[in-house]
């Protein structure tokens, strides 16, 4: 081999080593990498129960019910095959709205109501303006609701 | 071909075609950021769930995606230098860097100020918010690394193999958002399917995407220069040409 060749092999060896390593710590970490749990991940168990967790999901069409003369709200976050209820204390994000994807951090209480300290609204991909947005409308409730898997 | 080649990676040659290919990259620039910041700021649509918040994406989106171009860049240009014991490609590494740095600043900054008002949130710790970090990291380390070298060569080469090393981060921030549940939203340009971003909102966010590209174009001609003078002080041909 010609020190340009050795070389060569050195800068593929370590793309590779690097690669392989990477890969394999991310798979190993894949848990923690996750975000927020799903509705359905939550029935399934695979929630850890004893910390603090993030659930997210859409939040459910006419679910909406705020405690009159306090900050509570109630809602149910569905991905369309579970859903599971929250409740929080506090200041909502400006994209909160039924229909919206949402992340709340919180524990589970024993009841199974999902106890937030923190609500956080995921945006989705999509950007349009709002004209397109009505056109759409009756369309897209068709579609998500025959479609949707997790929440997003 | 090969004496092309060679002729490009001669430092004063390099240093004039530079100089000559500056004002070529600058001024399309500086007309395309300009049209697109003024179409996306007063022409575009409003977005039907954001309102206005949303024009922060024409900036966060192409400084995010200069961010891990620059670094593919830098590796290649390290990776380059490396293999070939170019000085040429060593030094646009080397240029590459603050100039990367910059952009993932720039896209951090503006994905926490549009954060705020929209998740609810300035910073979360999901994949892709993580990882962008990290990009920012590599560029600060490589620079540091290389300030604490006294000899250009040495610094050349340890500071090459981090470039390299830190390159597989490009594509796990990219695809940080299909592998993972994150808080940010999933591409809506750069996929295969078609964009999920209305079209006249889009226009102006190529026309920016391609003014920062040729920004790069600028600022990396403009670096470069700095970097062989700095690197070729010495040299016969600077002390003739002046």
């Amino acid at each position: 081999m010609t020190p340009r060749q050795k070389r060569m092999a050195t800068v593929a060896a370590i793309l590779v080593g690097v690669g392989i390593a990477t890969a394999f710590a991310l798979q190993a970490f894949n848990k923690n990498l996750l975000y927020y749990y799903s509705p359905t991940q939550i029935h399934a168990g695979e929630a850890p129960e004893a910390r603090s967790i993030r659930v997210g999901g859409l939040v459910e069409n006419g679910s909406v019910q705020r405690e009159v003369g306090s900050l509570e709200v109630r809602f149910t976050l569905t991905d369309f095959a579970n859903t599971v209820g929250v409740s929080y204390t506090g200041i909502l994000p400006d994209l909160f709205r039924e229909g919206q994807g949402i992340i709340a951090r919180g524990k589970m209480r024993d009841d199974g109501v999902f106890i937030a300290e923190e609500v956080l609204a995921k945006h989705d991909e999509n950007y349009m303006p709002p004209e397109v947005k009505d056109s759409l409308k009756p369309h897209m409730d068709a579609a998500q609701a025959s479609n949707q898997g997790a929440g997003t | 071909m090969w004496l092309w080649l060679h002729k490009l990676g001669s430092p004063p040659h390099a240093y004039r075609l530079l100089g000559k290919m500056a004002p070529w990259f600058g001024w399309p620039a500086l007309a395309l950021i300009l049209l697109a910041t003024w179409w996306g700021l007063a022409w575009a649509p409003r977005d039907y769930q954001q309102g206005d918040a949303f024009r922060l994406l024409y900036v966060h989106a192409p400084s995010a995606w200069m961010s891990m171009f620059t670094y593919v860049v830098m590796a290649v240009a390290a990776g380059i230098g490396m293999i070939w014991r170019i000085k040429l490609a060593h030094a646009a590494a080397a240029s590459c860097a603050p100039i990367g740095a910059s952009f993932t600043f720039l896209a951090l900054a503006t994905g926490s100020i549009w954060g705020k008002p929209m998740w609810g949130t300035w910073w979360v710790w999901d994949a892709r918010l993580t990882s962008e970090l990290i990009l920012l990291f590599l560029y600060l380390g490589y620079m540091a690394l290389r300030s604490s070298f006294d000899d250009p060569q040495r610094a050349d080469r340890a500071s090459a193999v981090l470039a390299i090393v830190g390159v597989i981060n490009v594509p796990i921030i990219h695809y940080s958002v299909e592998w993972w549940t994150t808080l940010h939203q999933p591409a809506s340009v750069t996929k295969l399917d078609k964009p999920s971003i209305a079209i006249e909102m889009l226009y102006p966010l190529f026309i920016m995407m391609l003014g920062f590209q040729l920004y790069f174009g600028w600022a990396i001609s403009r670096r470069l220069r700095g970097e062989i003078l700095r690197r070729e002080r010495n040299a016969k041909w600077l002390k003739e040409s002046t």
